[in-house]
Formats: structure tokens, C-alpha cells, sequence
């Protein structure tokens, strides 16, 4: 059922499906943290300025504060919530935790999504602006300190721990190359 | 106890966060995410003009909206104490919604209650506030007519020896100009709170950095007894100094919940966190630096100006330095005060040391320059014995050692000191130091332990985590101080119930509740042969503290840093940075270092990225957004370096100081030093502008082929 000022959405958040009926005007964020429940993903500007609501809609990173919560229907979202499965801590948080890829805490939701996405679009080719060849068959180039830096330059974290997540980032993507 | 000794002391291990898993998995609750039954939401509307009168509010339309439960205003907002103060005095800026006077633009004056936040946010648009405005003056400047002397409260301004006479006999003088911008704090979660009334009652759950003072503040805006005042500040989002007082979210969620009988949350945008909390007010400081031929410094007079609002009093000590760290044998201070039609400014990391180093170091590699010395050289030749103004000895001064081991780590000799000498490709490559110093204290604070039936020990202290570790230090200082291992500590912080404290704040915050619990855990002990459990022993240190210690007690650091200078574009990136600090001894390395890195990167991004522009015409902000008002980002930062130096301070029973603010304080002027090197053009205003460098870079080239 529609009406005029809401409307009812599925959306699969963790690999559970929600049925919501939602304000046509709320943001896939206001949607994740007021009705699914799920105050992982923060409200750092709510103007897709600081990547501290970065979530994965299929895979890919978005941020959930300039996305619709009704332009989400049929997404598979992922929250910081949904990154630990029954095994624990993925390495990427357990990097983050040893290393202290954070202060207090509040951009590292964004901050882990956003690397887990990162690491993705690396490993399946895409450039970045640090990338030196971005030719279509250019050589996959190897992710460094520059390249990590590029690509999460979109989650701000005012509490400056942006060496160690650089860490975390590069000892994760280290450590997935050699257990293939 | 002497039997469960653990085999490893925690205070000087590394160890993560006891929070750390809570953080990564999303399950750390801040302000905005405690969920509470029947919550209604506030929108906060702000007022548009920097000085006048509310003439109409006109919440009609809105009030038949969807959803709308009221709206706030002067008119019908429940009443507010004007004796509630801040560390300086009354502070007319905790007197929301009160009269229909606007004092600044950004100031709350309306507040929409709907039951969601879509709701008041229409709501709020559809709200017209009309305004009678005056003329206003948001000018800032050394020489602004309504300047005064700046409060003394920190002590007497420095006036030894003739300056005028020490001058006129100088080899060399600086005398120049330095100018620091508005900047915020910015941390990442915008202030929240979520509050409800019950039984007479105010509680809440709110982003701050320290909930009992601000559960004082809340008592007497309302009237109630502090003890009837419960403030929770559990997780919070960074601080900086923007959540130290009570802030505009708490108050105003209070009023409404007061007024609607339900809990309501208030969460500011990002645009009101720039508007409508702590700004570091902008600096203009006028420094002068005789010195001898051999680089002896005979007179050091520093005059900066601060902004500040009419509602309150403040303080941006920026002379802490000059008094501090060099001997001369004329010193002065004048601290100078310029009230504006802005938002009364706070504590912004670093308060006053921050823009003051960064004058003072500038100046120092100045007359470094002139006398063709090496400036490392010239800050060891002008250490102090004692304190230069006071006389007093210091407790512990390990600048020096900062400063040859941070010029040994970071490959110091061998510079070239001429400028504009290093070039890579189209690149000019500048290195630079800065010498600091921060004050250290401890301030009062209460500590409960007791020691369960299970053998476990519960420590309860009403300190806050704002991203300082403070959860996982005080758990080793109690370890340590209890002699038995961190596992059979619970550590229970951020509850204004837990008693009074100091907040996290002024680099005191660990140093102050760890006195507690050592004090604690000292009158515990003696109670331990009593085998009845649980028991409990609790202390508050007030009486315990030295206010007036014949010593001069403070932390040092010496920054390093080398920039690359683009002089086609102006862009000017950091390559390198090296900070080594003496901070009194170190309870955990791993996050410690993660603290001054932290405030490192503040003091990088201040140099080169922060400016809060003021449009002089509306008085208002015209960048407050991440869009407009940069911070550095993960491309901007490199590397960095940060050590410690042996350090143990003698006031402290463990030997501890503080490491909040120090990093931030000396990293503006060792970049700027270090773009004068590569460039050869002092860059004397922040932040360092692509357009102030190619400016810069347009006059060295005219002068370089003799052209006008
Ligand atoms: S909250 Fe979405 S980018 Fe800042
Ligand atoms: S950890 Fe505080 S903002 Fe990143």
C-alpha cells in the first residue's frame, strides 16, 4: 500500500529480509537506524561529505545518507553489522582493533565498510587516481600506502587515525593475497 | 594482595582498546543511537542575522503538519537560570530560547517537535522567524577599537626585564604579524543528546566531555538538585573541546521533553555543529624577538588578540609559550581580548598553545634565518634553568631531549639551512621544526572501588572516553595501583551518578581520575583484611591537590616535518613528520602515540586545510560544511612518527602528565617553517592557501628577474 507520504519497501540488510513502510523522504541511513535497528552506520554530516554512513548495497559502497531509503528497495545491504559473521571478527576489524585504527570510534563503521569495498574494487582491476597506468589493459598495480590513501579519502576521521587504518587496510589486503 | 602480584605490570604496555570490539562491530552506542519508548524528535532552527531581534515567529502553518507535536520559542520555552556559568563565569550562551534578543548568527531561537525527524524537519521549513536586525560587528583585528586586556585568570601577564631597551640593543628583531583563522572542532559525531524527565528527574544520554559538569549545569538552568540530574556520556564521537561545555542539543532536548512529556532527542546538523558550538576564535598576534649576534634571545614581546562574545568571558592563552619555553631577560605579555557579534568561543584542542606556538615558533625560525644559524641550534642555545618569568624550577623539562632525539630520528643534520636549495623534479623540498610546551595539572575528581565477593574489582570514576583510551588507561592504572591483573578490573566511566570529575579536558582528564584511583586503591587496601565483601572504599582528591605547587609543570614535544612545495599549483603536501614527546610517564604506548598522531594531523590540517570564513557584510558563516571547511583527509596525512622520551613526573604519584593537546600545539609552525624553507616566503597567515603560496611564489619570481 502507497500513500502520499510513505511507502512500503523490502530491503535485505545482513541477509535478512525487512518489509518496512517508510516516509518517501527518509534516507537508506534514518531507514537502517530507525527502522531496521541498526546504529552501526553514523550521521556524520548527512550530506555525503564524510563516508561515516558508508554502507554496501550490493557489494558496492555507498553512502547511505544521500541514498533514498525507497531507492534502496531490493538492495542487499551491508552494514558494519553484517561484517562479522559466526566466525568472529572479519581480519579487516581485528586489524583495526590491534592496530587501533580508531579513537572513539565513530567514523570506523564507514571506515570498515569503506575498505571492504576498496579492497574489492582493487582486486577486480579498478583504477584510482593514484593508479599510474589506467588503461583498459593496463597492469593491475599493486596496492599500496598511496592507493589506499586515494581510495578511502572519501570517510573523514577527525580523531587523525588515518596511519593505522592505512595499516589495517594494507596488512588485510597482504594477508587475502597469500590465503588466496 | 602482595600474593596475586601479576606477572606484568599494565601501565607502559601496549594494549588495544577493551572497547575495541564494540567499536568494529557497530554495537558501541553513541548519543543518537539509545533507543528510548515514545520518542519524539527535535529540529533546531537557527537564527540568520549576527545581531538583533526576533520580531515575529510565525509556527502556523508548521504546527498543522503531520506529526508536529509544538514548537519552542522565547515566547512559550520553559524558563532557564542565568546563573548557569561555565569554568569562566555566567555564560549567556546556555540561555536558549529565553528572550527575543540575537546575540549571533547561528544562535537556536526556535525548536520543532514532530514524531520523526523527517517530520520536524519539514516542520521546521515551514516555521518563519522574522527579525528586527542591528548593525553588527564581526571585524576581528589586533587594533580593533573595543580591544581590551585579556582576563588574568590564568595569572598576571609576563613583564621582566626592559623589553624596549633589550630591543634596541638586539644584533637582530622579528616584528611581525601572525594571523590564525576560525576553526572547529568538528568531531565526527554531531552533538546529541536523547533526554526525558521522570519523577522530577532529568535525564539523559548526551555527547559530551564530561557528564558531571554538565549535569551541574543542567541543575541550575532548570532548578533542580544536581543529585536529581543524571547524564550518561557513554560512547561519544570525539571532543576536542566542543563537547566540554553544556552544549545547545542537551538544553534545548531538556526544555522539550520538559514542555512535551515525552523523551526527545536533538540532533544537530553538521551545519548548526559549525554555527552553534565552540569555535577557536581567530588570532592576531603581534610578536617581537630581539636577539645577540651568538642567536641569545635579549627580549621576547608577544601581543596576540583573541575574538570573544559579550555573553561570555574566555580565554585563548596564547602567550603560554613566550613565558615558557625560551630564557631572555626581558619577556612580556599581553593578552588581548576583541569582543565580536559571534558565538562565545571555547577550549578547541590546544586552546591558546596552538595558535600562540605557532606565532612564536615562526617568529623563532625568523630569527633564525636572519642570524644565518641553524634553528635547532638556536632553540638549545636559549633553554632555560628555570621558569623564564616565574623563577620557579620545572618539575621536569625534557625539551631538549625532544629535541635532539626528534633532530636524530628525523635526519636533521646535514641540512642545508638556506632556503629554496632542495629541488625534486618541478618540486621545492623544505624541512622544518618546532619547539612546544603545554601545561599540566591535575584537577579534582572522585573514585570509588570495590572489592567484589567474586574477586573481581569494580572501578567507578565519572570520567569520559572521547576517543582518549580513557577506559582502557584508568583499567591499567587500577590494575597496577591494586597489584592483580587488568581481567579482574571493571572499569564503569561516564555516568554523572558515578560523582564529581573533572571532564576530558586540558590535558588533565587521565591524569586527574587516575590520582583518584590511586587514591582509591591506597584506602581500599588497608580495608582488604576485613574479609567482609563487597567493600568499598571511595575518595575525592580535592583536598589532596597542591594548587599551588612551587614548581613550573608542563609537557614537551619538538615536531619535524618536510613538506613538498608545487609552486605550478601552490599545493604544499607533507611528506614526512616526526614528533617526540615528554609527557611524564606513558600508561599505554599503542594508544598514546595514536593520541599525539591524532592531534599531529589537527595541527596539519590547521596549517593547510582549516579556515571558518565570516562573511563581514551577514556576519555569518559562509562555509560551514565539510565541503567548504576542509580537514585533512587520508590523502593529505603521511606516515607519521611519534615517540616518547623517558619522562616521569615528580607531582604525580605514577608519574604521569598529559597528552591530549600537545601534539596539535607545535605542528603548525614546523610545517610552516618547512614551506619557508623549501620556498623562501614566510607564510605568516593559516591556513597555507594554494592561493597565499602562488601569491608567494609570484613575488619571488618577480624579485628573482628584478621585476616590479
Ligand atoms: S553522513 Fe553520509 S557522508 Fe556524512
Ligand atoms: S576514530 Fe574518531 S573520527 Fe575516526
Amino acid at each position: 500500500m502507497t500513500d502520499d507520504f510513505s511507502s512500503e519497501i523490502t530491503l535485505e540488510v545482513n541477509d535478512v529480509t525487512h518489509r518496512l513502510r517508510v516516509d518517501n523522504r527518509r534516507t537508506l541511513l534514518d531507514a537502517l537506524r530507525e527502522d531496521v535497528g541498526h546504529t552501526g552506520p553514523k550521521k556524520g554530516c548527512d550530506h555525503g561529505q564524510c563516508g561515516a554512513c558508508t554502507v554496501l548495497a550490493d557489494g558496492r559502497r555507498v553512502v547511505s545518507c544521500l541514498t533514498l531509503a525507497v531507492a534502496a528497495e531490493g538492495a542487499r545491504v551491508t552494514t558494519v553489522e553484517g561484517l562479522s559473521g559466526e566466525g568472529g571478527l572479519r581480519p579487516i576489524q581485528e586489524a583495526f582493533v590491534r592496530l587501533d585504527g580508531f579513537q572513539c570510534g565513530f567514523c570506523t563503521p564507514g571506515q570498515l565498510c569503506s575498505a571492504v569495498g576498496a579492497l574489492a574494487e582493487h582486486a577486480a582491476g579498478w583504477p584510482s587516481a593514484a593508479t599510474a597506468d589506467v588503461s583498459p589493459d593496463g597492469p593491475t598495480t599493486e596496492l599500496d600506502a598511496a592507493e589506499v590513501r586515494e581510495r578511502m579519502s572519501g570517510n573523514l576521521c577527525r580523531c587523525g587515525a588515518y596511519p593505522s587504518i592505512v595499516r589495517a587496510v594494507l596488512e588485510t589486503a597482504a594477508r587475502a593475497a597469500v590465503t588466496g | 594482595m602482595s600474593t596475586e602480584q601479576p606477572a606484568t605490570a599494565a601501565i607502559g604496555d601496549a594494549r588495544p582498546r577493551i572497547e575495541g570490539r564494540l567499536k568494529v562491530t557497530g554495537a558501541a552506542r553513541y548519543a543518537a543511537d539509545e533507543p528510548a519508548p515514545d520518542l519524539a524528535h527535535g529540529w533546531v532552527i537557527t537564527a540568520t542575522v549576527a545581531r538583533g531581534r526576533i520580531s515575529a515567529v510565525d509556527a502556523s502553518a508548521a504546527l498543522g503538519m503531520p506529526g508536529v507535536l509544538g514548537v519552542l520559542d522565547h515566547r512559550n520555552a520553559p524558563r532557564l537560570d542565568p546563573r548557569a556559568g561555565n569554568y569562566f563565569g555566567p555564560d549567556g550562551s546556555l540561555l536558549l530560547l529565553q528572550d527575543d534578543v540575537v546575540p549571533y548568527a547561528g544562535r537556536p531561537v526556535v525548536l520543532v517537535v514532530a514524531e520523526t525527524p523527517e517530520q520536524a524537519r519539514a516542520a521546521a521549513g515551514a516555521v518563519v522567524v522574522t527579525y528586527e536586525p542591528y548593525p553588527h560587528d564581526v571585524d576581528f583585528r589586533l587594533d580593533h577599537p573595543a580591544a581590551r586586556p585579556a582576563s588574568t585568570a590564568f595569572g598576571p601577564e609576563a613583564d621582566t626585564g626592559d623589553i624596549e631597551a633589550e630591543l634596541a640593543a638586539s644584533a637582530v628583531v622579528v616584528d611581525e604579524r601572525y594571523r590564525t583563522p576560525e576553526e572547529n572542532c568538528s568531531a565526527m559525531e554531531p552533538h546529541a543528546a536523547t533526554a526525558w524527565w521522570q519523577d522530577g528527574h532529568l535525564h539523559a544520554v548526551d555527547s559530551n566531555q564530561g557528564p558531571f559538569s554538565v549535569s551541574q549545569v543542567l541543575a541550575t538552568l532548570f532548578g533542580v538538585d544536581r543529585d536529581h540530574v543524571h547524564i550518561r556520556a557513554e560512547h561519544v564521537g570525539g571532543g576536542f573541546g566542543a563537547k566540554g561545555p553544556c552544549g545547545p542539543q542537551v538544553i534545548l532536548a531538556s526544555m522539550a521533553s520538559r514542555s512535551f512529556g515525552r523523551p526527545v532527542r536533538v540532533v544537530l546538523t553538521r551545519e548548526q555543529v559549525f554555527l552553534a558550538t565552540a569555535l577557536r576564535p581567530p588570532t592576531d598576534q603581534w610578536l617581537r624577538i630581539g636577539a645577540d649576534a651568538d642567536g641569545r634571545l635579549r627580549a621576547v614581546h608577544h601581543r596576540p588578540a583573541f575574538a570573544l562574545s559579550p555573553l561570555a568571558e574566555y580565554i585563548e592563552w596564547c602567550t603560554e609559550q613566550a613565558r615558557t619555553l625560551y630564557a631572555a631577560p626581558a619577556i612580556r605579555t599581553e593578552l588581548t581580548a576583541v569582543p565580536l557579534d559571534i558565538l562565545p568561543p571555547s577550549p578547541m584542542r590546544g586552546p591558546g598553545a596552538t595558535p600562540g606556538s605557532f606565532a612564536l615558533e615562526s617568529a623563532m625560525d625568523e630569527v633564525a634565518e636572519r642570524l644565518g644559524l641553524d634553528p635547532l641550534d638556536l632553540r638549545l642555545r636559549n633553554q632555560p634553568a628555570v621558569g623564564p618569568v616565574s623563577g620557579l624550577p620545572f618539575s621536569s623539562r625534557r625539551s631538549v631531549a625532544c629535541l635532539r632525539e626528534g633532530a636524530r630520528r628525523f635526519g636533521w643534520a646535514g641540512r642545508d639551512h638556506r632556503p629554496r636549495t632542495r629541488r625534486e623534479g618541478r618540486l621545492l623540498i623544505g624541512t622544518g621544526l618546532a619547539a612546544t610546551c603545554f601545561s599540566a595539572g591535575v584537577f579534582p575528581s572522585t573514585a570509588s572501588i570495590t572489592a567484589e565477593a567474586d574477586g573481581t574489582f569494580t572501578v567507578a570514576v565519572g570520567a569520559t572516553d572521547i576517543g582518549t583510551g580513557a577506559r582502557t588507561a584508568l583499567t591499567a592504572v587500577a590494575a597496577d595501583t591494586l597489584g592483580v591483573g587488568t581481567e579482574r578490573i571493571r572499569i564503569r566511566i561516564a555516568d554523572s551518578d558515578l560523582g564529581m570529575a573533572w571532564g576530558a579536558g586540558g590535558s588533565r582528564g587521565t591524569t586527574s581520575w587516575s590520582f583518584a584511583i590511586t587514591q582509591a586503591a591506597a584506602k581500599l587496601r588497608e580495608r582488604l583484611g576485613d574479609p567482609a565483601r563487597p567493600v568499598t572504599a571511595t575518595v575525592d582528591t580535592t583536598a589532596l591537590i597542591d594548587y599551588q605547587p612551587a614548581t613550573e609543570r608542563h609537557t614537551f614535544s619538538a615536531v619535524f616535518a618536510e613538506v613538498s612545495v608545487d609552486p605550478a599549483t601552490g599545493e604544499v603536501r607533507v611528506r614526512r613528520m616526526l614528533g617526540m614527546f615528554a609527557v611524564g610517564r606513558v600508561i599505554n604506548p599503542l594508544l598514546a602515540r595514536s593520541q599525539v598522531v591524532g592531534g599531529m594531523i589537527m595541527g596539519l590540517s590547521m596549517a593547510l586545510h582549516e579556515e571558518g570564513v565570516r562573511d563581514p557584510a551577514t556576519g555569518r558563516q559562509v562555509n560551514p560544511d565539510f565541503a567548504g571547511y576542509h580537514i585533512a583527509a587520508h590523502a593529505d596525512v603521511p606516515d607519521i612518527e611519534a615517540e616518547f622520551v623517558p619522562d616521569y613526573e615528580p607531582q604525580d604519584p605514577l608519574g604521569l602528565n598529559g597528552l591530549g593537546e600537545i601534539g596539535t600545539a607545535g605542528t603548525a609552525a614546523a610545517i610552516a617553517n618547512a614551506v619557508w624553507h623549501a620556498t623562501g616566503v614566510r607564510q605568516r597567515t593559516l591556513p597555507i592557501r594554494l592561493d597565499r603560496v602562488l601569491e608567494a611564489e609570484g613575488a619571488e619570481v618577480r624579485g628573482a628577474v628584478g621585476v616590479a
